[in-house]
């Protein structure tokens, strides 16, 4: 590709690139070849270590491991998908995510782009679980349905289920990415009619690494992958087997409109004043409280926006079956914001939502809560309690 | 002989599989089946209609936005909302950029590689894919040096023995008729495209927060507030500026790479001209309201239905017309098979009665897809841009009969041609010329409003359920790049009651209905030859100039009688 024009990457990209000189000059001759510039190199380096919170010195480690002379191989199994997490990666934006990621892989099997169809597709997914048992990578897309005897999703004649079962085990790694993999996502919404999973209740004992979002982001997705490249590892995960550097703060905690809210500024009603003033839209409906995700910071399509930054709430799209649990989507959350899940406007008392002045008050309070619950819950391994389901309000 | 199989269908979105009889080298009877089913508006039933379009949305995301828009329309229809002015062009520009965007892909990086062999760019001269490609376009990037770093990055990729996306391909098929350096020129567009539509789609990203998954729409509205001089407004001046500017050279791009690339290859494929063709019928809904959704009338895209090839005739469209079958569908109706449901009646029992998994061939005698079978006035039709630009065309709308005119002039074609294969994909092309060249209009005319101080972007007047009327139902459409585009939802005490969707990929990939009339793709595929059975590279072509989308295809209507107590969101 051609080199882009220079854009700030923001926060999660701002990286000193001194530990370019370190870089080995072949490397650099083969990512030519690859259509990718030393420039763009640095900054998709930049940017990883960046989302990842990699201390800077690593990109010369980053790069070096990289230089692979065999890329390894990558499968990609849709299944009750909307191909929301694949176009997520091609259309990611960033000027490298998706030439640098496609380039270091060997990208054998995704139905939606590859070249061929029928047995010649079926077939190279049987050779590389053959040839490259223990070495792939598969990533799963989509939920997995177990009704009809699998006959909710078949390809090539054969269950979602069969398939999974087939291809996964043999996988070095396992990634399900965005919402449906995950959990199930909308699909296993109720009613479930089709008796949905996500991809580790349809492989126990299987390692899955999950990649939250609905679609997941791109960033973070390219961020797992280099870090397995590089370092052979899985970077540290949450209590949901979550990548713990997109998730280990809430949308709230990171939230540009954060001094509207302590402010007690509020939207409370479409295109009002404060609206077009970028006022909190938790009155709105915005689950940012309640969410955890690095969109704040990583944004989408090269960090152009989010969904707060346009105008609407988040609706905790990354979190544990969203779908059921965060919706209806415009309605208020019942809990006090930055509280956490599990002290609710009814702990605290009513007052909390008239007063402004006790709105900022109250949340001095309720932050001071949660950084003792989270202390006490060791928010370096168990640190999802926070965005642990609530129960649904019926 | 025994059917022939290709399933999956790749470089689609969604599980589509097609069954094919052959006799004599060419296909003589085909079954178009999607494979996957996920139960959209079963799970829609009871919840918040204002928030439908957020679940909606997620039917497909290839086609983002495009079930986002035709819900929230459904639902302002329902409770009679007229958006203000600004939603209007908002919608426009976010669905014109995805038509945009949504086609250039669709060329190259889902149907490219039937007509172009990417190994043979390996033996083209980057000097004659110069010269080559100066002579069919002004497009910068046709220097001997710059196709000679594509080749290289090509043979880098053959030589590592990993081919990865092209390890599949059907290279060195008979079939492939272009010359080396076209195929170069092809493969350095392919990737040019890529990097384009990254650029390009952030507009979706000002306009609606991120892609995929837009998240800007409101029932009444959009979020995307405006005032010139907030900072914190989703659309300002310096917002304006971007997007004129993402807007600006679109359509440079489309007009050099993409309509000359077809253009260029076209004529190495003169009999696919004559192929592909199927049911000669072709339906618009319309869509991209100059004045107002509500108005037919001033849909940029008009509306209407041509039967029988006919294009002296544009027939009206009227939404009270369509129907499903499920009479060869993993469905049964209550008033039994054979009947056909308007969407408003419609209902929904899936019953799979296929083969167990896993199986050789579907019984294509019995039921065999989990697409029902969309009829208008009980016939077949095909939707998309070609439907669009026929329709378009006969209508005299004049940006789409210049741009037809003039690429039937450039190939030296009858209007007949259109009706094919390659007319479906030129068709697609001229589409998106058309569309491109009108986003700077639209990005203009909301400039204009937020200089004129005319800031207002929703309507919150019913707002509040407390606002609505006990029931209520609408009809939202979009003209989806796939083609057209409808949502029906019926409103009950607040939520919804029922909700059905038809989509462009349900009409196209439609199975056989009680009267065994089969579906567009179904009928294009007859008399398709097939050089190689295992290798089906001309079934591609036609399947793939439609750009299925079984993930938006399947779904299913409220199953009526049957109760989902455990839902209360109120």
């Amino acid at each position: 590709m051609h080199g882009g024009e220079d854009r700030n990457v923001g926060n999660a990209g701002v990286w000193n690139v001194e530990g370019e000189e370190n870089m080995e000059s072949n490397l650099m001759e083969a990512l030519k070849a690859r259509g990718i510039s030393r420039r763009e190199f640095l900054r998709f380096c930049g940017l990883m270590a960046g989302t990842l919170a990699l201390p800077a010195g690593s990109i010369g480690q980053i790069a070096k491991a990289l230089e692979a002379r065999r890329r390894p191989v990558l499968v990609w199994l849709e299944f009750q998908d909307c191909a929301g997490n694949s176009e997520s990666m091609l259309r990611s934006g960033h000027p490298t995510v998706a030439d640098v990621v496609l380039n270091l892989l060997s990208w054998e099997y995704h139905e939606l782009i590859m070249a061929g169809a029928g047995t010649r597709a079926e077939a190279v997914l049987k050779r590389v679980v053959e040839e490259e048992k223990g070495k792939f990578i598969a990533v799963v897309e989509g939920a997995i349905p177990t009704g009809a005897d699998g006959a909710y999703c078949t390809i090539g004649g054969r269950s979602a289920l069969d398939i999974i079962r087939e291809v996964c085990p043999n996988a070095a790694i396992t990634v399900a990415m965005g919402s449906c993999a995950w959990d199930g996502g909308f699909v296993r919404s109720a009613p479930n009619p089709t008796k949905a999973i996500g991809t580790s209740e349809a492989l126990p004992g299987v390692r899955v690494v999950n990649m939250g979002g609905c679609p997941a982001n791109a960033v973070n997705m390219a961020a797992l992958l280099t870090h397995y490249l590089a370092f052979n590892s899985i970077p540290e995960l949450d209590a949901y087997n979550r990548p713990l550097f997109a998730h280990a703060n809430l949308i709230h905690d990171q939230c540009e409109k954060r001094a509207n809210y302590d402010a007690g500024r509020f939207v409370e009603e479409w295109g009002d004043e404060g609206h077009v003033k970028g006022y909190c839209l938790y009155h709105m409906g915005c689950k940012g409280p309640e969410a955890t995700y690095n969109c704040p910071t990583v944004r989408w399509n090269d960090q152009t926006s989010w969904p707060v930054k346009a105008g609407h709430g988040c609706i905790a799209c990354a979190s544990y079956r969203f779908w059921d649990k965060m919706s209806p989507f415009y309605k208020r959350l019942p809990s006090v914001p930055g509280f956490g899940a599990d002290v609710t406007a009814g702990n605290i008392g009513a007052a909390f939502l008239g007063a402004v002045a006790g709105a900022t008050a109250l949340h001095a309070v309720g932050s001071a809560v949660r950084r003792r619950v989270r202390a006490g819950a060791d928010a370096r391994t168990k640190p999802a309690k926070k965005d642990e389901p609530r129960e649904k309000e019926e | 002989m025994p059917k022939i199989v290709v399933d999956p269908i790749t470089r689609i979105e969604g599980h589509l599989r097609i069954e094919a009889q052959t006799d004599g080298g060419r296909i003589s009877e085909a079954w178009s089946s999607g494979t996957m089913f996920r139960g959209m508006e079963l799970i829609l039933k009871g919840r918040d209609p204002r928030e439908a379009w957020l679940w909606t949305q997620r039917i497909c995301n290839v086609c983002t936005m495009v079930h986002a828009v035709a819900s929230v329309r459904a639902v302002e229809n329902a409770l009679e909302i007229e958006v203000p002015d600004n939603a209007r062009i908002v919608r426009n520009i976010i669905g014109g950029a995805q038509m945009v965007q949504d086609h250039v892909i669709h060329f190259y990086h889902l149907q490219a590689l039937d007509w172009v062999d990417v190994t043979l760019a390996l033996k083209a001269d980057p000097g004659k894919t110069s010269q080559l490609a100066e002579s069919i376009s002004e497009w910068p990037n046709s220097s001997p040096d710059y196709f000679k770093e594509v080749r290289n990055r090509v043979q880098t990729l053959v030589d590592s023995g990993q081919l990865s996306l092209f390890a599949s391909g059907y290279w060195g098929h008979p079939d492939y008729r272009l010359p080396p350096e076209a195929n170069l020129l092809a493969v350095a567009h392919y990737l040019e495209a890529l990097e384009w539509q990254r650029k390009f789609i952030r507009i979706h990203s000002v306009l609606g927060a991120k892609n995929p998954n837009l998240q800007t729409y409101l029932v009444g509205g959009m979020t995307t507030t405006m005032d010139p001089d907030v900072p914190e407004a989703v659309i300002n001046i310096e917002r304006i500026t971007f997007l004129q500017e993402l807007v600006k050279h679109v359509s440079t791009f489309v007009d050099q790479v993409y309509v000359a690339d077809v253009l260029a290859v076209a004529p190495f494929y003169p009999d696919w001209f004559k192929i592909g063709e199927g049911t000669h019928n072709f339906m618009a809904y319309g869509g991209y309201p100059e004045v107002s959704i509500n108005d037919p009338g001033s849909l940029f895209l008009p509306r209407g239905i041509i039967l029988n090839r006919d294009l002296s005739t544009v027939h009206p469209f009227s939404p009270t017309e369509v129907t499903e079958y499920v009479s060869r569908s993993w469905y049964t109706y209550t008033g039994g098979d054979n009947v056909a449901l308007h969407p408003y009646d419609g209902e929904t029992n899936p019953a799979y009665t296929g083969p167990k998994p896993p199986y050789e061939h579907l019984d294509t005698d019995k039921k065999y897809s989990w697409l029902k079978a969309p009829r208008y006035q009980g016939q077949a039709m095909e939707v998309g841009p070609l439907a669009r630009m026929l329709v378009a065309y006969a209508s005299g709308q004049k940006q789409v009969v210049a741009a037809v005119n003039g690429a039937l002039k450039a190939l030296n074609a009858p209007p007949e041609y259109l009706f094919s294969t390659l007319g479906r994909i030129a068709a697609r092309a001229l589409e998106t010329k058309v569309m491109a060249d009108r986003l700077s209009g639209w990005v203009q005319e909301l400039a204009d409003n937020l200089g004129h101080g005319r800031l207002q972007i929703a309507n919150t007047e019913k707002w509040d359920p407390a606002t609505w009327p006990r029931s209520a139902r609408g009809f939202g459409y979009h003209e989806a790049p796939r083609g057209a585009l409808g949502h029906w939802v019926e409103i009950e005490d607040r939520v919804i009651k029922n909700y059905q969707c038809v989509v462009p990929s349900t009409w196209n990939a439609s199975p056989r209905d009680a009267h065994n009339v089969p579906g567009p793709y179904e009928a294009a595929l007859v008399n398709t030859p097939l050089a190689i059975p295992d290798q089906p590279v001309e079934i591609l072509r036609t399947i793939h100039s439609f750009d299925p989308c079984l993930a938006c295809a399947v779904h299913l209507t409220d199953a009526r009688g049957r109760s989902y107590d455990e839902i209360k969101f109120w």
